[in-house]
């Protein structure tokens, strides 16, 4: 009996070692990413705080339960006090204590909410509309400092790439390994630029969903009825590919309507925009036209 | 505690159970009516793990080899329903219903006949709510939370599930009402609130929770009703209504919900420390005070569940610091659960095996619902793995380890056998270790970035995930242990159980003083209370 619990003992304390080893690797999926933004990086700072508080405390409190479960026991004639039955004083520092800790973790948590919630001076404001089961992007204005001039004509759906479809199927018999980013891939990815802070308008055409990419620090629901914002402002030098999923359930397909958003220079971005608004701007002419003759 | 116990040697055999299924049908004893809740829970666990057990099968590899992305969706609902309703909370009243009597040193339950009733509704609301996966559409797959609009997709089983809903709500309160009435008019002489066992004080504070939040559920299962059969628009935004009200209304039912889970727990937890340390309970008024403070908070948290809906900052401000506050009372209970060890003669039976994994487990659950609380944070942890390692860490070590130990504790009592104390230390051990290769793989799956309810997953997953699976199978086949050890001890095997049952003369509790098993009858004399 007692060498089970030694064992038990020795493997649980093996386990918090081989975990908080592995906590904080840069390569690790065992911890949340840092992430590309202040708001990620800032959810990362305050998961790392967090943590390491609890595991302060697990070490405290778990220690002095092992360290009586160990020298109390019964089996090597440990005799109980019967007189501890209560202390004013310790039930004060107990209490105390934990709010202490607690104000300490508040604190920030506060300045970072405060933070997460000021949507004030995008440069950039995108709608993204949930459908059951794929994603809208709609490009709504741009804001250079002075003036908010409005974007027309970029707007496009973005769903579940083909490879990835085909292959979730159910007994398909196709290997999810062999798909390059499986079920986190779309065929039209969100564009945004890197360096400019995007207001993401958010809301839901049928049920409701939630948009979410890891790396950007932010979830937000996109509810029928609603307009939920969020920002996002990925750092200079970030640029590239991060992907997330829907995170609200929202019916049959809800693990298929992945979200992706490619990261450009302001350069490069301002290069795709014009691209898109003059390959929509003839077609809205011919549209014009089309109406026109009719 | 000195009492006086007359009627169990008076020579008179007090045994005369009716005979036949009328014993069970038109049951108003509390012993055979407590019967009857634990082994509809076990069921229901039964039902609910097998659905676990579809879950994890179907996330064991990356792919879906094995069930439809819909029914995958019905079993996660079913599954949290099945659990919560069926199994956690029916067992809790079963226990209630077996020891609150015992402990206050009362006859019976003070409402025998709606303790029938309460009962006897649960089956036919369990039946119609699985009837429900015969039904077009198939069982209800919109999550457990049931939000508005997605649950207003459902098929045929909608109107099912909502009654099924309402039946659980009435059993619920009836059942709540028994164990107040019970508690506040039925105590022995000289048994004051500040000296009853801490399961009915947790019990009583329950019971509160339940009567005040259930209509709550009830009322927005109603709405949800009417919206989907009758035309009304309460959550629905084209006729001017709002489907995140529907989220506020179901969480000031549900938070207080998951304290109606636990809080039983703590009252068992605080008896079988003290017995197994042979030592009186530390801090018991301190116990009480926070079983009542924990209580209240839950009743002013519950927009944490929905920090990211889009509140105002005052508010998401208001829940996160309101939340973390729970850690308060919370800690107070953890740290006198460890002073009660301190200095005691402690040995370590199937209930103190299962009592301490409680108070490890619970308390890792506890943590992660401190991280949680920090709405920056938890705007990455919401609605992922994180969320649900969390609150399995609560509800499973948490709550279902508690009801195990509370079994393991009186099942003597009940039966007048010890039972196969060995087996049940293997059933602990396998039970600990595989619910931990279970949830805490969860954690990593969260943090990495896996949403929660998904029937399939990138390839990244793929490791902690089968690891998970594995852990979910071992525990489940676990579990079936658990049933053969109270089998064997119910048919009569095993050497015969003492009054006192565990060798300590510490544990206060007036079940102690009547004999193994309990007779049909007790405390029909109340006992005196010095």
């Amino acid at each position: 009996m007692s060498i089970q619990k030694k064992l038990a003992a020795a493997a649980g304390l093996a386990g918090l070692a081989i975990s908080a080893a592995a906590f904080g690797h840069p390569e690790s999926s065992l911890n949340l990413p840092v992430g590309v933004t202040p708001i990620s990086q800032q959810a990362h700072y305050l998961h790392m705080l967090t943590l390491w508080v609890c595991v302060a405390i697990a070490v405290v409190v778990f220690g002095a339960m092992i360290y009586s479960m160990v020298k109390f026991r019964k089996s090597q004639g440990a005799v109980a006090d019967t007189s501890i039955v209560h202390s004013t004083k310790a039930e004060i520092i107990w209490t105390i204590i934990p709010v202490l800790i607690l104000i300490g973790l508040a604190v920030p948590a506060t300045k970072g909410l405060i933070i997460i919630e000021d949507t004030r001076n995008s440069g950039l404001t995108v709608k993204a509309t949930g459908y059951q089961w794929k994603w809208q992007y709609e490009y709504i204005s741009q804001n250079d400092g002075k003036t908010e001039s409005p974007i027309s004509g970029v707007s496009f759906y973005s769903a579940l790439e083909e490879k990835s479809n085909f292959t979730r199927q159910l007994g398909s018999g196709l290997d999810p390994n062999q798909v390059e980013n499986y079920l986190l891939n779309v065929d039209h990815p969100l564009i945004i630029p890197s360096g400019v802070k995007v207001r993401l308008l958010l809301t839901g055409n049928d049920v409701i969903h939630a948009w979410w990419v890891p790396e950007f620090g932010m979830k937000r629901d996109a509810i029928p009825g609603f307009v939920n914002e969020m920002w996002i402002q990925v750092d200079e030098g970030k640029e590239g590919t991060y992907r997330g999923q829907c995170v609200e359930l929202c019916g049959r397909d809800h693990g298929f309507m992945p979200i992706v958003v490619v990261v450009k220079t302001k350069q490069d971005f301002a290069a795709w925009l014009a691209a898109q608004q003059q390959a929509s701007a003839p077609a809205a002419t011919a549209t014009a036209a089309t109406t026109a003759s009719l | 505690m000195a009492h006086a116990e007359a009627h169990a040697h008076d020579g008179h055999d007090h045994n005369h159970a009716p005979a036949g299924i009328g014993r069970w049908l038109f049951a108003t004893n509390h012993k055979d009516i407590g019967t009857m809740y634990l082994v509809f829970a076990l069921i229901m666990f039964f039902i609910g793990g097998a659905m676990a057990m579809v879950i994890r099968l179907e996330l064991f590899k990356p792919g879906l080899q094995f069930v439809d992305p819909g029914f995958f969706n019905s079993m996660t609902t079913m599954h949290a329903l099945i659990m919560i309703f069926g199994g956690v909370m029916p067992a809790w009243t079963g226990l209630a219903n077996w020891m609150i009597p015992l402990q206050v040193g009362a006859p019976d339950m003070a409402l025998p006949r709606m303790n029938n009733y309460s009962f006897w509704i649960l089956p036919f609301a369990f039946t119609l709510l699985l009837l429900s996966f015969f039904l077009p559409g198939g069982a209800p797959a919109g999550g457990w939370t049931l939000y508005p609009p997605l649950v207003l997709q459902a098929g045929d089983s909608f109107g099912l599930t909502i009654f099924a809903i309402h039946m659980m709500g009435i059993s619920s309160i009836m059942g709540a009402i028994n164990v107040v009435v019970t508690i506040m008019n039925m105590r022995a002489p000289g048994m004051d609130l500040l000296k009853m066992p801490l399961f009915c004080w947790t019990w009583l504070i329950t019971a509160y929770l339940l009567i005040a939040t259930m209509p709550v559920l009830a009322g927005a299962v109603t709405m949800l009703l009417t919206d989907h059969y009758f035309g009304t628009a309460f959550f629905n935004p084209a006729g001017g209504g709002d489907p995140v009200m529907f989220q506020h209304i179901f969480w000031f039912f549900g938070h207080p919900e998951v304290y109606i889970l636990i809080l039983p727990a703590f009252g068992i937890v605080s008896e079988i420390i003290p017995t197994f340390s042979r030592k009186p309970l530390f801090g018991y008024e301190s116990m009480v005070y926070a079983t009542g403070s924990i209580a209240f908070l839950s009743f002013i948290v519950w927009a944490h569940h929905m920090f990211t809906v889009g509140m105002p900052l005052a508010g998401q401000l208001f829940f996160m610091l309101s939340t973390m506050l729970i850690a308060v009372p919370t800690g107070v209970k953890v740290f006198n659960w460890t002073t009660t060890m301190w200095r005691g003669s402690i040995s370590y039976e199937p209930p103190m095996l299962f009592a301490l994994a409680f108070l490890f487990l619970f308390t890792i659950g506890g943590f992660s619902g401190l991280m949680l609380a920090i709405a920056p944070a938890d705007f990455q942890y919401h609605d992922t793995y994180f969320v649900v390692a969390h609150f399995h860490y609560v509800l499973v070590p948490g709550a279902v380890f508690a009801i195990m130990a509370g079994v393991y504790y009186w099942l003597p009592k009940w039966t007048g056998h010890m039972y196969d104390l060995k087996l049940a230390t293997w059933h602990f051990w396998l039970s600990t270790i595989s619910v931990n290769v279970l949830f805490f793989p969860m954690h990593f799956l969260g943090l990495a970035g896996m949403p929660r309810r998904i029937p399939d997953y990138n390839v990244q997953f793929a490791d902690w995930n089968m690891v998970a699976s594995i852990g979910g199978f071992a525990f489940g086949l676990s579990q079936v242990m658990f049933v053969w050890i109270v089998l064997k001890s119910v048919r009569g095997g095993g050497p015969k159980a003492s009054a006192r049952v565990w060798d300590d003369t510490n544990s206060e509790g007036l079940e102690w003083t009547v004999p193994s098993p309990a007779p049909f009858h007790t405390f029909e004399t109340p006992p005196v209370i010095k």
